[in-house]
């Protein structure tokens, strides 16, 4: 089926350096299509530094981010133009941020918020695009009868399921996810991760998911990095790095969990 | 279908001043088609950690684990992440003591999912998946529900009801009757007697002589194998 697809992603040897100050360091990777990868490590280890530079949001000191794009083929996406840079970023990528407010506009119905990438790729088909706004809000779980309300009414649960619905409704094949659980309480969490999991495997999605939630990285994630420092330190089959850890850092961190 | 050869297992704990805990060395296991080997040794003598090596779960420290995936043989101590989530899709079930799953997902959806991912249309996985809720007797009023409010003894049978859904040809099954009542356990013996009929290759620990003397066909003594075992 999907096995041996040539990979969506390739990143080589990206570094990001602030100043002196180490973002990350020499990091690589690959991600086909329908893949999820989990990036880990505590606060300030790079994790955020390094999906901001592989998403096209900070250009990295050194090294490249390849991406195979729809009509141009495998392209580096620093070597191209802003304008098709932003066409990839508003079309085939998406990015959900951890604070909804991020990634949404809030002055702005939840159909607008929805539509305005539609019409961002050039839809101009006003019933169309509230259909298909509609269509979505009921596949991330929102009431049809909220769409012409704005996000600031919306809990916090729902305003996170807007900002995936906005997200997607363009059919991205890669989606960049920052800590998308972070804020909710449980019972929102696990509804949110359940809807996640789901359009993953219905979209055939490649995913890369930075949280410092173990247990979200395993019930989500088919491969695990752990980060230290900037640095890679442990990178494999998500079961194998959190029940096997090899490195002194993974085993901390694994072993650091509280148990319910 | 399943091929160890010197293999070997120690766990260094960096938490814990570094200290290394050797625990396998030159071990050599064999698993063929139609065949239920009992993994045995007293508790705490490594027949679990010897099990999730066999799934690739845990790293071996050298030695090879071939398993035949796709008509060849595949090294899943070298392979890489994506070739063994291949063979755990579609060569290797593993029915482990703990049930993992997301909060809120049907227990239907859970068990009928490995059959899914397969490629099965949905409403064939769903009718087996009721099939073996029915004969593991979870009562329907819960299979819309998450197994996670479910009781230890359900659980485990939501468990083994995932594992055999689909007809994997090598099947690791980890104490699958502990905490069984005796009509239960007489189903699990009988879905282990159907997967032996159609040539599975299984591995299993079973906590009792009943259930071992009952399916099995030979028996591999993990202690054998531990290091210092010979000295």
């Amino acid at each position: 089926m999907t096995q041996m697809t040539d990979p969506l992603l390739r990143v080589n040897n990206l570094t990001m350096m602030y100043g002196d100050r180490v973002g990350c360091k020499d990091v690589s990777f690959e991600l086909r299509p329908g893949e999820v990868l989990g990036i880990v490590g505590e606060s300030g280890s790079g994790k955020s530094t390094l999906l901001r530079s592989i998403s096209a949001q900070q250009e990295p000191t050194k090294g490249t981010v390849e991406y195979h794009t729809r009509i141009d083929g495998v392209r580096d996406v620093y070597q191209m133009s802003e304008a098709q840079r932003r066409l990839l970023m508003r079309t085939d990528w998406a990015f959900v941020h951890q604070n909804p407010r991020d990634g949404l506009r809030m002055n702005v119905s939840a159909g607008a918020n929805i539509g305005e990438r539609l019409m961002a790729i050039g839809d101009r088909h006003y019933a169309n695009i509230r259909s298909n706004a509609d269509s979505w809000l009921g596949k991330v779980e929102i009431a049809s009868e909220r769409l012409d309300d704005l996000p600031s009414t919306f809990s916090g649960g729902m305003q996170q399921r807007l900002q995936i619905a906005r997200n997607l409704v363009t059919s991205p094949r890669l989606v960049f996810m920052d800590e998308p659980t972070g804020g909710l309480d449980v019972s929102v969490q696990a509804r949110l991760l359940d809807l996640l999991r789901g359009l993953v495997h219905d979209l055939n999605l490649a995913v890369i998911i930075v949280t410092h939630d173990l247990a979200v990285a395993r019930l989500l994630s088919h491969r695990l990095m752990v980060m230290q420092q900037g640095k890679v330190i442990e990178h494999g089959l998500t079961d194998q790095v959190l029940d096997d850890p090899q490195h002194p850092y993974t085993q901390l961190l694994v072993s650091s969990i509280l148990q319910n | 279908m399943l091929h160890a050869q010197n293999v070997g297992k120690s766990f260094t704990l960096h938490t814990q001043g570094s200290v290394t805990i050797p625990v396998f060395q030159g071990v050599e296991f064999t698993l063929s088609a139609g065949e239920c080997i009992a993994l045995t040794g007293e508790s705490g003598s490594g027949k679990s950690t010897f099990m999730r090596m066999l799934y690739a779960n845990y790293t071996c420290s050298e030695g090879s684990i071939k398993v035949f995936h796709d008509g060849d043989w595949l090294d899943i101590t070298t392979a890489s992440p994506h070739s063994i989530l291949e063979v755990r899709k579609r060569t290797m079930g593993y029915v482990s003591q703990f049930l993992r799953v997301i909060p809120r997902v049907p227990t239907l959806e859970i068990v009928a999912e490995p059959l899914v991912a397969l490629g099965t249309a949905r409403e064939i996985a769903m009718d087996k998946a009721r099939d073996l809720l029915t004969r593991l007797r979870i009562p329907e009023r819960l299979w819309q529900l998450s197994p996670l409010t479910f009781s230890g003894g359900e659980q485990q049978r939501v468990n083994i009801a995932r594992g055999f859904i689909a007809d994997y040809p090598v099947m690791l099954l980890d104490e699958p009757t502990a905490s069984l009542d005796a009509q239960n356990r007489a189903t699990v013996l009988a879905l282990i007697e159907e997967a032996k009929g159609r040539g599975a290759a299984i591995a299993g620990i079973f906590h009792d002589h009943e259930t071992r003397d009952a399916v099995c066909t030979g028996s591999f003594d993990v202690t054998s194998f531990k290091v210092g075992a010979n000295d």
